[in-house]
């Protein structure tokens, strides 16, 4: 129980790890927090962020590893004991209960009614009542009353994960200062963003977290950002391109797909793009910053909210996938789960397409249906093995079929949400091949990837999103790491070129 | 246990081989209640029993194939027994006013307007189909009792064609088959070798991936219901013909074992699993284990708490067997 080291820190800590099977997720992480410290978590997609997050939260037990808290080592692992050892998250997703009332939120996880109004008010909310049902308000004021829930805790540690992302600008700066005078009257707070201008404005220090490994701790001062996204990249900095293979389709290419100015509930703001003939259009953004939307839109999911979307010249608004489909517009999923009919086989996943529309809704030509499948089958290279239930596959067969089934249908333009995540080397290299193949036949490939390396290896320009907006477009040939990673940061949000 | 830990566990490899074969435990349980019956009454089981069976499995089987098909797509009809009592009684008391042929035309048609209005319901409106069947199933049963007073004059009559395919045999088979086997066919081959069939798996497995897959759900869903209103339908005809005697609640109690034959057959409530062939022989297994229920001298209360709890024992074990892969 009196455990000596870490002792002076509030929160200390050392040499966590965690593995998931053969994945290792976190190597040696390390972060301390004292009193009246805001403390910055960065790090790139599959750093091990949320893994380490999650440790720190009571949400997963690390494998090694220590955590103090006031100077008392804490073994276990579940969020209750944490949040009663005074570390309390805001995540981005509002913990509260949609039908409930807001009192009757309060009440479940026991917050004193009047400081919880207090904070709503200092952080700019008016005109919120108690018997409002959570449901019916916007996702900026939940952000909001679950950050003002945290607060009238009156947490040693507060963990704000992406606090204002979603959030309009008043709200903002609001939160921002909010914190900030927290901090100043001994307040600890972690506080986990994207957004490098918020972490300059009110933090302390930086921890980055870079494959596991806690890479650096950096107080603040000007320059630190350049610093923080060189730490980021690492190694993989001094290297060139993975491979170069990208043509330049650019010259020879009229221009299929053109969307302008197109916005979308919550997160998309401003995008305009074009998308040539034969080529792969990468889309670089970090988590959240409306890449989403602008996929869903355009797969027909989604309605935008404004701007428009021409195809060859036409203007085009799709209210279901099968418009977008009847265009020529296919999408592949970012969640491999959302796309795959998991207890069917893989001929039938593959087939689906082919038999949407009611006139194919008879007897299939079960030989022809075959020949397709078969095509398509041997052009991913998917394992025979499993073809009776795809949810036998591995995570990169899955994929392939998600995309195999665009194949066997006819591709035109195709949508591919990040569909490398997670999946096998070797399956990455085959997907950049198969996408290269189908832009030299004339397809357009719109793609958006969380892997800053595969934009050289995949595609012939990227389009960088931030904030929900266009914030650059990269040629491959420029597009390293350091320069993409700089963009999707938003730091060359400024001299942004239009696309 | 050290051998097991190196290779496939046999029990896990039984499960894979069952789950890949779901229909063999059926086969094996079906026997088994035979042979039961074999040893409780020697002599009882013969061709005029076998056929007897069969006759009444059928109507169920057929109710069951309305529980099926929307089952596959994560969804059921209640309604299934009130179309069915609706288009034999409609049929029945418009025979002496319209003739044969026009009556059952007329029967259909409620039958046809109960799946459209499910249809809608769950296909436009997205209400839930156990909510949706369920109270068109009360309002088809309010409008047959409003029906009932206008023809209660003209009396009912069952025509000899139904009750000869209803009861009748040739050759001590039942003459019900040679409506039942095409049907079955059809379904079992619909199912599997056609688009729509395909798109009620696919529908049930993962109606977000169907959508991006281009398939426009309300459509299925729309031409699912009317389907499954007009099987009804030809059910409700043919168990008219075997029992002849056409009532208000006349397929009602056919309602719940319909489900349950679904669900003994392998089909899953949440969609995306089964097909019509463990259907058919769920149907026959309920109905030999109601034979069986009736010669074991007890009270009807403990009769029925026998019946829930064999079903939901099979159900269990089944689901166990073949769903671990």
């Amino acid at each position: 129980m009196t455990d000596t080291k870490g002792q002076g820190r509030l929160l200390d800590a050392q040499g966590v790890t965690k593995r998931f099977g053969a994945v290792v997720a976190l190597k040696d992480a390390n972060l301390t927090i004292d009193r009246g410290e805001i403390v910055a978590l960065v790090g790139a997609n599959g750093a091990g962020k949320s893994t380490f997050v999650k440790i720190l939260t009571g949400a997963l037990k690390a494998d090694t590893g220590h955590v103090w808290i006031r100077g008392q080592e804490r073994r276990v692992g579940s969020p209750a004991e944490a949040r009663r050892s005074g570390l309390v998250p805001v995540y981005q997703e509002p913990s509260l209960i949609p039908d409930l009332d807001v009192a009757d939120n309060l009440q479940l996880g026991g917050t004193p009614v009047e400081a919880f109004q207090h904070w709503v008010a200092e952080l700019g909310i008016v005109g919120l009542r108690l018997d409002d049902m959570i449901g019916h308000l916007p996702l900026a004021t939940l952000r909001i009353l679950d950050l003002a829930r945290a607060l009238a805790s009156e947490p040693d540690v507060l963990l704000l994960d992406e606090m204002t992302a979603a959030l309009p600008t008043d709200l903002v700066e609001r939160v921002l200062k909010t914190v900030r005078a927290q901090a100043d009257k001994g307040q600890a707070v972690i506080y986990i963003s994207h957004r490098f201008a918020e972490i300059a404005e009110i933090c302390d220090r930086v921890t980055v977290l870079r494959d596991g490994l806690t890479v650096g701790d950096l107080p603040i001062e000007p320059g630190v950002e350049e610093k923080v996204v060189e730490l980021m990249l690492g190694a993989a900095l001094g290297e060139g391109p993975a491979q170069a293979t990208a043509t330049m389709a650019t010259d020879r290419a009229d221009t299929r797909l053109r969307v302008k100015n197109l916005a979308a509930a919550p997160k998309l703001a401003d995008v305009s793009l074009e998308l040539r003939r034969g080529e792969v259009l990468g889309v670089v953004a970090l988590e959240g910053q409306g890449q989403d939307e602008l996929f869903d839109v355009l797969a027909g999911m989604a309605r935008p909210t404004g701007g428009t979307v021409e195809l060859d010249g036409k203007a085009v608004s799709f209210s279901h996938p099968a418009d977008a489909i009847e265009a020529g517009m296919t999408f592949v999923p970012g969640n491999r789960a959302d796309g795959l009919l998991m207890e069917r086989s893989v001929r039938e996943n593959l087939a689906l397409p082919l038999l949407a529309r009611p006139g194919n809704w008879g007897a299939i030509r079960m030989r022809e249906e075959a020949r397709k499948v078969d095509d398509a089958v041997d052009r991913m290279q998917i394992d025979r093995r499993a073809m009776g239930e795809v949810q036998r596959l591995s995570g990169g067969n899955q994929q392939k079929v998600t995309i195999g089934r665009w194949l066997a249908s006819g591709v035109d333009i195709l949508l591919l949400f990040d569909p490398t995540r997670g999946i096998d080397v070797r399956t990455k290299r085959q997907i950049y091949l198969l996408v290269r193949e189908l832009a030299e036949q004339g397809a357009s490939v719109l793609y958006y990837t969380s892997e800053l390396a595969e934009v050289p290896a995949a595609c012939d320009r990227a389009a960088v999103i931030f904030n929900g907006r266009l914030v650059d477009v990269i040629e491959a040939a420029n597009a390293d790491e350091q320069t993409l990673m700089r963009a999707a940061y938003g730091l060359t949000g400024a001299e942004a070129v239009p696309a | 246990m050290t051998s097991t830990t190196e290779q496939t566990p046999p029990l896990r490899r039984i499960a894979r081989f069952l789950g890949d074969n779901p229909m063999i435990p059926l086969v094996v349980l079906l026997l088994v209640l035979v042979g039961l019956l074999e040893f409780m009454r020697p002599g009882i089981v013969n061709e005029r029993w076998v056929g007897n069976t069969i006759k009444f499995a059928i109507p169920l089987a057929m109710l069951a194939a309305c529980q099926t098909l929307t089952m596959l797509t994560g969804g059921i009809d209640l309604s299934a027994s009130v179309a069915a009592t609706i288009t034999a009684f409609v049929m029945a008391t418009q025979v002496p006013i319209v003739g044969v042929p026009l009556a059952i035309l007329i029967g259909l048609i409620p039958a046809v307007l109960i799946g459209l209005a499910n249809g809608f319901g769950v296909a436009v409106c997205r209400v839930h189909p156990l909510i949706m069947t369920l109270g068109t199933g009360l309002i088809g049963t309010g409008c047959l009792q409003v029906y009932q007073r206008f023809v209660i004059a003209t009396g009912s009559v069952v025509p000899d064609g139904l009750a000869w395919l209803g009861t009748g045999r040739t050759w001590d088979a039942p003459n019900s088959l040679l409506l039942f086997v095409p049907f079955a066919a059809l379904i079992v081959w619909g199912q599997r070798r056609t688009g729509f069939g395909r798109l009620l798996y696919a529908l049930g497995s993962n109606e977000k991936a169907a959508r991006i897959s281009g398939v426009r759900s309300w459509q299925v869903f729309l031409a699912l219901y009317v389907l499954s209103g007009l099987i009804a339908g030809v059910a409700g005809l043919l168990y008219v013909g075997l029992i002849k005697a056409p009532s208000l609640s006349l397929v009602n109690p056919l309602l719940l074992p319909s489900i349950a034959a679904a669900v003994i057959g392998g089909t899953s409530i949440f969609g995306g699993r089964g097909g019509y062939g463990g259907t058919i022989l769920g149907a026959l297994i309920l109905t030999v284990l109601g034979t069986l229920l009736t010669l074991l001298q007890m009270p009807e209360g403990a009769r029925r708490i026998l019946f829930g709890a064999i079903i939901l024992a099979v159900t269990t074990v089944y689901i166990r067997l073949t769903d671990q892969s």
